[in-house]
C-alpha cells in the first residue's frame, strides 16, 4: 500500500507543479506587460495574447504539415526522392485498393446516416414535451472511447462455434430465428459495416444535440404561421424546418465527414485493420510504425488531407458568409 | 387536424406549443425506441462487469433478467492494490494516469486559446484575419500526420529537434515518455478547434461593453481577465467537456508519445492493451471498462447546461 502512494503521489504533484508553473508564468507576463503604456501597448498585447498559439500551430501542426509532404516523395527511410512512386503503389497495390475502397465506404454512409438520424431525432424531440432523459440516452455513447466502444461491442458481434453457447447478442438472435451465425468480424464486406455501426452509435447525439439547439432557435412564430396554413408533418419539415437549419445542418454532416476521415481507433481496438477493413487513417499508422515506411505513410497523410480539402474550402466560405452578416 | 389546429390555434401560440400540434405521442414512441436501442450494448456491458466470470463465459448477459446472480467481485479485483491477472497494483494507477495527464490537457490549451481567440476577435490587426482561417484550416490536418516529427522533436540525442538540412531550428527537447511529453502535443492539436469556438463566443460579446473598458483606461489585459474570462464561461465550459472527453478518450496521441513508458500510461490504453492479453478475463475487461466511461459520463453531466449555449454561441442564431 506504502508503495502504492509512493508511486502515485509524485505523479499528482507533477500535475499540480505543472499546472501552477503554467499558471504564474501567464500572470507574471501579464503582470508586466500591463504595465506597458502608450505606442507599445497593442503590439505587446498581441504578441502576449496571440503569440503562444501560434508558436504551438506552427511547430505542432503547420510544421509536420510541410514535411510530411516532402516525405511522401521520398523512400522508406527518407534518404532518396521517389517522385510520385509512394502514390502510385497507394492507388494500384491490390490491398491499398481494399483500403481505399473502404475507405470510401466509410465517407458514403457514415456521415449521412449519422447526421440523419441525429436530424430525425432532434425533430421528433422537438415535439416532445419531456426529452431530456431520452436525449441523454442517446448521447451517452459519445462519452465512451471508441476502445470502450469495441469492447461494448463485442458483446453484440461476439461468435462461437456452433457446439459453444452464443453469448454475443446478434449470434444468440441469429442462434434463436434458427441458423448458424456467421464469425460477423471476419465476415468481409460485412465486417466493415458492423464497424459504422459502432461509429453510427456513438456520434448520432452529437449531431442530435447540436441539430435539436438549431431547431429550438427557428422562431416559434414561423412554425406557428406555417401550421395555420395547412402545413404539417412531412410539409412543415420540407418547407419550414429543414431550410431554416440547413446551413447547421451541413456543419453537422463536415464534421463528420471529417472525423470519419480520422478515424482511427474503432478499426484498431476492434479488428486492427486486418480481415480487409483497414481504411487510410489506420493503414498509415501501421505504415509508419509498424511497416517503418515512412514515405507510404506519409503519401497516405496527404491524401487523406487532400479529400478533406473540399469540406475545408466550403467551411471558409461559409464562415467569411457568417463574419461579414455580423 | 389542421381545422382542428386553427381553432385552437391562438391558444397554443400562447403556450409556444405552435410545434407540438401533431405526432406527439408517435415522436415519443420513436425516440424511446431508439434510446433504448442505443442503451442495450452500454447495458450489455454494465451487466456483464456485475457477472461471476463462470456466468459471462456460459450465458449471454440477458440471462441476467432469469438468473440474477450479481456480484462486486469483478469491481474488487481491479481495484485491489495486490497483483491482478498481471497487473500490479490493478487499475488505479492508470485511472491517476488518466487525470494526471486530462486536467492540464484541459487547462493549458483552453488557456491558450482564450486569449489567442480574444486577440482574434478585439485585437485586430493587419493580417488578423488571414491568421484566423488559417487557424481554423490547421483543424483538418489529421494528427497521424503529425506524430513523426514531434516524436523528434521531444527527444534528446542525434537527429532529435527541428532541422532545415543542417540547420537546428528547435533542439530536442528531452520530454519523450514523460507526461510533459503527451500535455504538448494534445494542447497543440486542441488549438485550432478551440480558438474556432471561443473565437465564435468572444466575437458577440457586446462591443459597447469593451469600448467603455477602454475608455476608462482598461488595458487588454485587464479587459481579458475583468471581462472577456467571466462572460466566456459557457464557452469555456463548453470546450472543457469536448476536450476532457477527447483525451481521456484518445488512444492515438497517448500509444504514440507514452513511448511504451509502463508508468505514464493511460487507462484507455491499457484497456486497449488488455482487450489482448486479458482475453479470457471479461470480468474484469468490462468492469474496466466502465470505470473507463463513467468519468467523462460525470463531466459531461456536470457541465451539459453549457454543452449547447457554450457551442452554438454565433453560428446558429
Amino acid at each position: 500500500m506504502s508503495s502504492f502512494w509512493s508511486d502515485n503521489l509524485p505523479k499528482l504533484g507533477q500535475m499540480v507543479t505543472a499546472i501552477a508553473i503554467f499558471l504564474a508564468v501567464l500572470a507574471v507576463i501579464f503582470f508586466i506587460a500591463g504595465r506597458a503604456n502608450g505606442k507599445k501597448q497593442r503590439p505587446i498585447a498581441i504578441l502576449v495574447f496571440l503569440g503562444p498559439a501560434l508558436l504551438l500551430v506552427v511547430v505542432g501542426l503547420l510544421g509536420p504539415a510541410i514535411r510530411t509532404l516532402i516525405l511522401s516523395f521520398k523512400g522508406s527511410a527518407s534518404h532518396h526522392w521517389v517522385g510520385f512512386s509512394n502514390y502510385h503503389w497507394l492507388f494500384t497495390d491490390p490491398s491499398e485498393r481494399i483500403v481505399l475502397r473502404n475507405t470510401v465506404f466509410w465517407i458514403l454512409f457514415t456521415p449521412i446516416i449519422t447526421t440523419g438520424i441525429g436530424l430525425l431525432l432532434a425533430v421528433l424531440l422537438d415535439r416532445m414535451r419531456r426529452e431530456s432523459v431520452a436525449k441523454s440516452l442517446i448521447f451517452m455513447p459519445m462519452a465512451i472511447s471508441f476502445v470502450g466502444a469495441s469492447i461494448v461491442w463485442e458483446f453484440i458481434y461476439k461468435f462461437a462455434n456452433a457446439n459453444q453457447p452464443q453469448v454475443g447478442l446478434m449470434s444468440s438472435i441469429a442462434h434463436h430465428l434458427g441458423f448458424q451465425p456467421p464469425n460477423w468480424l471476419l465476415t468481409q464486406p460485412l465486417n466493415t459495416f458492423l464497424l459504422m455501426v459502432v461509429f453510427v452509435w456513438s456520434q448520432t447525439g452529437f449531431a442530435m444535440v447540436i441539430l435539436s439547439a438549431a431547431i429550438k432557435a427557428v422562431p416559434a412564430d414561423v412554425m406557428e404561421a406555417s401550421a395555420l396554413d395547412g402545413a404539417h408533418g412531412w410539409k412543415l419539415f420540407r418547407g419550414v424546418t429543414f431550410p431554416m437549419v440547413r446551413s447547421t445542418f451541413i456543419v453537422v454532416l463536415a464534421t463528420m465527414v471529417v472525423s470519419t476521415l480520422k478515424l482511427f481507433d474503432i478499426v484498431r481496438a476492434s479488428t486492427g485493420g486486418n480481415f480487409g477493413t483497414s481504411v487510410l487513417a489506420n493503414e498509415m499508422y501501421s505504415e509508419t510504425f509498424i511497416r517503418y515506411d515512412a514515405g507510404r505513410g506519409a503519401a497516405m497523410a496527404i491524401v487523406l488531407f487532400l479529400l478533406v480539402i473540399p469540406v475545408l474550402v466550403y467551411n471558409i466560405i461559409n464562415l467569411r458568409r457568417e463574419r461579414a452578416i455580423a | 387536424m389542421s381545422i382542428l389546429n386553427r381553432s385552437k390555434a391562438p391558444k397554443l401560440a400562447e403556450q409556444n406549443a405552435g410545434r407540438k400540434l401533431f405526432g406527439s405521442r408517435g415522436a415519443s414512441i420513436t425516440v424511446w425506441t431508439l434510446a433504448i436501442l442505443w442503451t442495450i450494448p452500454t447495458f450489455g456491458l454494465f451487466a456483464t462487469s456485475f457477472r461471476p466470470k463462470a456466468d459471462i463465459s456460459a450465458t449471454g448477459w440477458w440471462d441476467l433478467f432469469i438468473h440474477p446472480h450479481l456480484t462486486f467481485a469483478n469491481y474488487t479485483a481491479i481495484f485491489s492494490t495486490s497483483t491482478v491477472s498481471g497487473i500490479p497494483n490493478g487499475i488505479f494507477p492508470y485511472i491517476i494516469n488518466s487525470f494526471v495527464i486530462t486536467i492540464p490537457a484541459v487547462i493549458f490549451p483552453i488557456t491558450i486559446a482564450t486569449m489567442a481567440a480574444y486577440c482574434l476577435a478585439w485585437v485586430k490587426f493587419r493580417g488578423s484575419d488571414l491568421i484566423f482561417y488559417g487557424i481554423f484550416a490547421l483543424q483538418i490536418v489529421p494528427i497521424q500526420l503529425t506524430l513523426v516529427p514531434l516524436l523528434n522533436l521531444f527527444r534528446t540525442g542525434a537527429d532529435s529537434g527541428a532541422h532545415i538540412g543542417s540547420l537546428t531550428l528547435i533542439p530536442g527537447l528531452n520530454i519523450a515518455g514523460k507526461f510533459a511529453g503527451i500535455w504538448v502535443p494534445h494542447t497543440m492539436f486542441a488549438l485550432p478547434l478551440a480558438i474556432y469556438l471561443l473565437h465564435n463566443f468572444i466575437a458577440s460579446l457586446p462591443r459597447d461593453l469593451m469600448e467603455a473598458a477602454h475608455v476608462d483606461g482598461a488595458s487588454h489585459f485587464t479587459v481579458f481577465r475583468r471581462i472577456v474570462l467571466p462572460l466566456s464561461v459557457p464557452a469555456i465550459a463548453a470546450f472543457t467537456i469536448f476536450q476532457f472527453m477527447w483525451v481521456w478518450n484518445d488512444l492515438l496521441v497517448a500509444l504514440t508519445f507514452t513511448g511504451g513508458t509502463e508508468g505514464i500510461d493511460p487507462l484507455n490504453n491499457k484497456l486497449a492493451g488488455l482487450a489482448g492479453t486479458w482475453g479470457s478475463h471479461w470480468e474484469l475487461l468490462t468492469s474496466s471498462a466502465f470505470i473507463q466511461i463513467l468519468v467523462p459520463l460525470a463531466v459531461f453531466f456536470a457541465l451539459q447546461r453549457y454543452f449547447v449555449r457554450g457551442l452554438l454561441a454565433g453560428s446558429v442564431k
